[in-house]
């Protein structure tokens, strides 16, 4: 079976993000980026699926130059070859306009419609986690999302989904576009053979051009949603620290109620 | 006045609290027209009507609930090609959030999501408040093409009581084959814990590594102040407490007005999912946990010592 990962390039969580002053975008260069925390478990589970069968796996992205290195990333891990979608038109995309150039590229790099798409659960900047329902749309595929076990069977995938409410299982008919959770696996590291290897593994880059996305649909001014403003939130101030010596509970009773909270 | 299409966010009737925010949201944009899918219609109207619902379009067909999101996407897309609303909002649960995802697409409108605020825009439209990069900047938004689409956190706004007529409107909808791609075939229910929903608690007790597997002093705090119960990752990795329980980027963001932090560093992917909370507490053996930069009141001490004295006082404080 033959698999298309889609990932995501993303300033590191445990770096200051912030925005670009002039047009509200996330910055993507002034910071420390990285391959999607997130993104790493449908990876680690599209080499699971395919090293128990065969077939291959491609990676795709879509970012600037530095997004290379999600894909080196994901390479490095095991998989096959990787895409990349770069075109300086375009920045500030928002999801739906992603999702548009997400969609040619999947298919593009499947050569028609893939038997099966993955994807992390969410990105770990935007975290709209809307992205993986739209590209299923845009490729008319049944959609299974926060996958925390997956099997395929034949031409069924089956799904088990811890919801708040009720652990649920769900079947889909392949092709189909499977979003997975942190709790599916345990991403590998990088071996140092698997290190190695990447550096022969093919890398395509693909312009809007190369997708037949015309420039106009996409990028900042296409967005249809805009951020209008963005406020750094001050940081909270330390309040009260006391060292248990025998009452710290009564202490943090006390604060309880002169609070209301009690 | 146009209309603004709530999707109802319910349990076989039971309407949810997040509703009753949503249809209080609407009204400041126009009048608020429900849309309840699945059976249960009867429980729901009088809650509907209570916060102001002037219409419910009904959905019964088994060809919506059978199935995941894409079916209830197809009917809010025809109701938005039937009536034009001015908006339509959103549980941001999963399942909401997927549901808009498709339903931005089919309507080429725009979509905005974990809104905490919603306000009529200036010269129409809506304006959109949400928090980001872990709660550490507010962003203010607007939708810029086809019908504002917006998914709405819990407790973004108090409920506000309105009577409407909800009148209602079976609506038939022909679902597409390809929306029944995906099927339930089997569905078990969680053990009802008693306790509040975590999202939408007004207090959320959490545990982290330093329960060392035991939740009994964190469980019993939560249950004196009626709060819900959270963990952290490191708790959830560990097996002692479901994922569904999860606080942080990987779990459930809250936003309630009293977190107790009990046992719990405070990495950044914690804080990701509490530092919007209004007070914060922790109690933690080590005084240089980074949870503690964020605390309004904070005890360096252990929590199986802390907590059970701080429960006591708390049942006795309350009589």
């Amino acid at each position: 079976m033959n698999i298309v990962v889609c990932v995501k390039y993303v300033p590191d969580a445990q770096s200051d993000r912030t925005f670009n002053e002039s047009d509200n975008t996330t910055d993507r260069v002034g910071v420390d980026g990285l391959l999607s925390e997130l993104d790493e478990y449908a990876v680690e589970e599209a080499l699971k699926l395919v090293e128990a069968g065969e077939g291959e796996v491609t990676v795709v992205t879509i970012g600037p130059d530095e997004a290379a290195d999600a894909l080196k990333k994901a390479l490095q891990m095991g998989a096959d070859k990787a895409v990349h979608v770069k075109d300086d038109a375009i920045h500030g995309s928002d999801a739906i306009a992603t999702s548009l150039v997400l969609a040619e590229a999947v298919k593009k790099a499947a050569g028609g419609t893939p038997e099966l798409v993955l994807t992390g659960m969410a990105s770990t900047d935007g975290t709209m986690s809307v992205v993986p329902a739209m590209l299923a749309e845009r490729l008319g595929l049944p959609q299974v999302t926060f996958a925390s076990e997956l099997t395929v069977d034949g031409q069924q995938v089956t799904i088990r989904r811890d919801g708040d409410a009720a652990s649920e299982t769900i079947v889909a008919t392949l092709p189909a576009l499977v979003s997975v959770t942190d709790q599916i696996n345990e991403p590998r590291y990088p071996s140092f053979k698997g290190i190695m290897a990447a550096k022969k593994k093919p890398v395509e880059e693909w312009s809007l051009a190369d997708l037949g996305v015309d420039a106009s649909q996409v990028g900042l001014d296409a967005a249809w949603t805009k951020v209008e403003s963005f406020t750094k939130r001050p940081p909270r101030e330390q309040g009260q620290i006391v060292t248990d010596e025998g009452d710290g509970g009564t202490k943090l009773a006390e604060f309880l109620t002169a609070q209301k909270f009690v | 006045m146009s209309e603004v299409l709530v999707l109802v966010d319910h349990a076989n009737g039971t309407v949810r609290k997040t509703t009753a925010e949503l249809l209080t949201i609407a009204r400041r944009l126009g009048e608020p027209s429900a849309v309840f899918v699945g059976d249960g219609f009867d429980a729901a109207k009088e809650t509907l009507a209570k916060f102001g619902a002037e219409k419910v379009y009904r959905v019964e067909s088994a060809d919506v609930t059978d199935y995941l999101v894409a079916p209830q996407a197809e009917v809010l897309a025809q109701l938005v090609a039937d009536k034009s609303p001015a908006a339509v909002l959103i549980p941001s649960n999963s399942a909401g959030k997927e549901i808009a995802a498709r339903l931005a697409v089919k309507t080429d409108s725009g979509l905005i999501t974990d809104a905490v605020d919603v306000q009529a825009g200036e010269g129409g439209g809506v304006s959109t408040t949400q928090s980001v990069f872990a709660g550490s900047y507010t962003v203010k938004a607007s939708v810029t093409k086809g019908t504002p689409i917006v998914t709405v956190k819990p407790n973004s706004a108090a409920p506000e009581e309105a009577a409407g007529a909800a009148a209602d409107e079976v609506v038939d909808v022909t679902i597409s084959d390809a929306a029944k791609g995906a099927k339930i075939t089997e569905s078990k229910a969680k053990e009802a814990s008693g306790r509040p929903e975590l999202t939408e608690a007004a207090i959320v007790v959490s545990g982290g590594r330093g329960t060392g597997g035991d939740f009994g002093p964190v469980e019993a705090f939560a249950d004196s102040l009626g709060a819900a119960v959270g963990a952290s990752r490191a708790a959830v990795d560990a097996g002692w407490y479901p994922h569904t329980s999860q606080v942080g980027q990987t779990g459930k963001q809250v936003s309630p007005q009293l977190y107790v932090a009990a046992g719990i560093s405070g990495a950044i992917q914690h804080r990701a999912g509490m530092q919007t909370s209004k007070t914060i507490i922790a109690v933690n053996k080590d005084e240089e946990a980074p949870i503690f930069e964020l605390v309004d009141f904070g005890v360096v001490g252990d929590l199986f010592q802390v907590l059970p004295q701080a429960t006591e006082a708390v049942k006795a404080a309350k009589g």
